[in-house]
């Protein structure tokens, strides 16, 4: 028990870590999502181009790869980048693209109908997609988001590799510095409340847009 | 009045309507009926601005009127579609009183007093906190009619209002576009359903399939 009382501290100061790189890369990348998500459709070809190239890079290459070219890489180019920043930086561009995919086949689950019953209603485009279409795009794609957004649990262990104290880095140095398994045991057991309460939260919200089908 | 002169369109080099006139009187239902394919649809789809002609023009009183000119009147043409295509997302009310509050800019009350005075007209009123997919076809097309009325229209459009609704609620139809006519408010039919046609229409529009 003792044992626990000394490894809490610095555990909590891990996961403190783990959850703001978790919250600040969904702030991030939900809306570059949704706006790469749009472009992805866009009729002006040089648009989708772009965005299918930024898609296929950050979905083709691993995003340690990623996290590692952002710190230790730009910096040959004299693009330096705090770690802190450098791992928000890779992430939120990594899931960034990954919603952006799930958007994209949420904005054309929408039936071509409602959008012409809007125009026709003279609904404008911002009026059409803030009350017709998003509410029914984060609907649908609640399912793959919530895929996403576990294994964005799982992935902010990452970070370790460019030197940041997270949850894994804590335990880490705690198994190594006091020769047992019970930092990983419980690096372990954390990582699994924290994919379950999410799960759950993302159970509710499911619950919630259930009021239509 | 609307006058419909000389409409052309194609679609990948085929030619749909060739040369159309039609007229539609104030206050008068029109049905324009003619087997699948002779272009029903495209037509009241290029009426109502959401396909565009090749060339013809088309006259509001007398007055050019280009469908998809988003700036028009706000009230001139309502569409109730085949599939109804009701936001499923919005409750009955909502989507009835949507298209008021964000384009006429409508007060609230004044929203909600029309909405309720639609329900009743229509027989909502016990499904207004409903959502689409409670409704049955007969509901849906009523919620559809309310949410086009809603705009006030002066002409109201309708695209195969009949064909997903069982006998009884054909009646029923009927009944609500001839009702609709008291009150003045120029409707067309685009139909398959002759009898239809021949109960509620002033005039018949047929269109022919072009070789």
């Amino acid at each position: 028990m003792e044992y626990f009382e000394v490894l809490l501290p610095s555990l909590l100061a891990g996961v403190w870590v783990t959850l703001k790189i978790f919250c600040l890369t969904i702030i991030g990348a939900i809306p570059i999502g949704i706006i790469v998500g749009l472009g992805l459709k866009s009729e002006f070809a040089p648009v989708r181009w772009l965005l299918n190239g930024y898609v296929w890079l950050m979905r083709g290459t691993p995003l340690l790869l990623q996290l590692i070219f952002v710190f230790y890489g730009l910096p040959i180019i004299h693009i330096t980048f705090e770690r802190y920043d450098a791992a928000l930086f890779a992430f939120i561009l990594n899931y960034a693209a990954y919603f952006a995919e799930i958007f994209r086949g949420g904005f054309q689950a929408i039936p071509t109908g409602q959008l012409e019953a809007a125009k026709v209603l003279h609904l404008n485009s911002w009026q059409t997609q803030t009350r017709i279409v998003l509410p029914q795009v984060f609907k649908n794609v609640l399912p793959p988001m919530g895929n996403e957004i576990i294994n964005l649990i799982k992935d902010s262990s990452l970070v370790y590799v460019i030197g940041i104290g997270d949850l894994l880095r804590a335990g880490n140095i705690a198994a190594a510095r006091d020769v047992t398994l019970i930092p990983y045991i419980l690096v372990g057991i954390i990582y699994l409340l924290l994919t379950a309460i999410t799960t759950l939260i993302l159970r509710r919200l499911e619950t919630y847009f259930s009021y239509y089908k | 009045m609307i006058t419909l002169k000389n409409i052309k369109k194609s679609f990948n080099g085929r030619i749909i309507l060739n040369n159309l006139n039609l007229e539609i009187k104030d206050g008068e239902i029109l049905a324009i009926v003619g087997p699948s394919g002779a272009g029903k649809t495209t037509l009241l789809r290029a009426l109502v601005g959401l396909d565009t002609i090749d060339s013809g023009e088309i006259l509001v009183d007398n007055q050019a009127f280009d469908p998809s000119n988003n700036a028009n009147d706000k009230n001139m043409i309502g569409v109730v579609f085949q599939d109804y295509n009701l936001f499923p997302n919005l409750s009955v009310r909502e989507n009835i009183g949507l298209a008021p509050r964000l384009v006429l800019k409508q007060d609230k009350q004044v929203v909600a007093q029309q909405t309720n005075e639609l329900l009743t007209k229509l027989r909502l009123a016990d499904k207004a906190k409903l959502y689409p997919f409670e409704l049955s076809g007969g509901m849906k097309q009523r919620v559809a009619i309310a949410r086009a009325l809603a705009m006030q229209p002066k002409v109201l459009a309708y695209d195969e209002p009949t064909s997903a609704l069982d006998p009884s609620m054909r009646n029923e139809v009927a009944n609500l576009l001839l009702a609709l006519k008291k009150d003045g408010v120029t409707q067309i039919i685009v139909t398959h359903d002759v009898e239809l046609a021949n109960k509620v229409a002033d005039n018949i529009f047929t269109v022919t399939p072009l070789s």
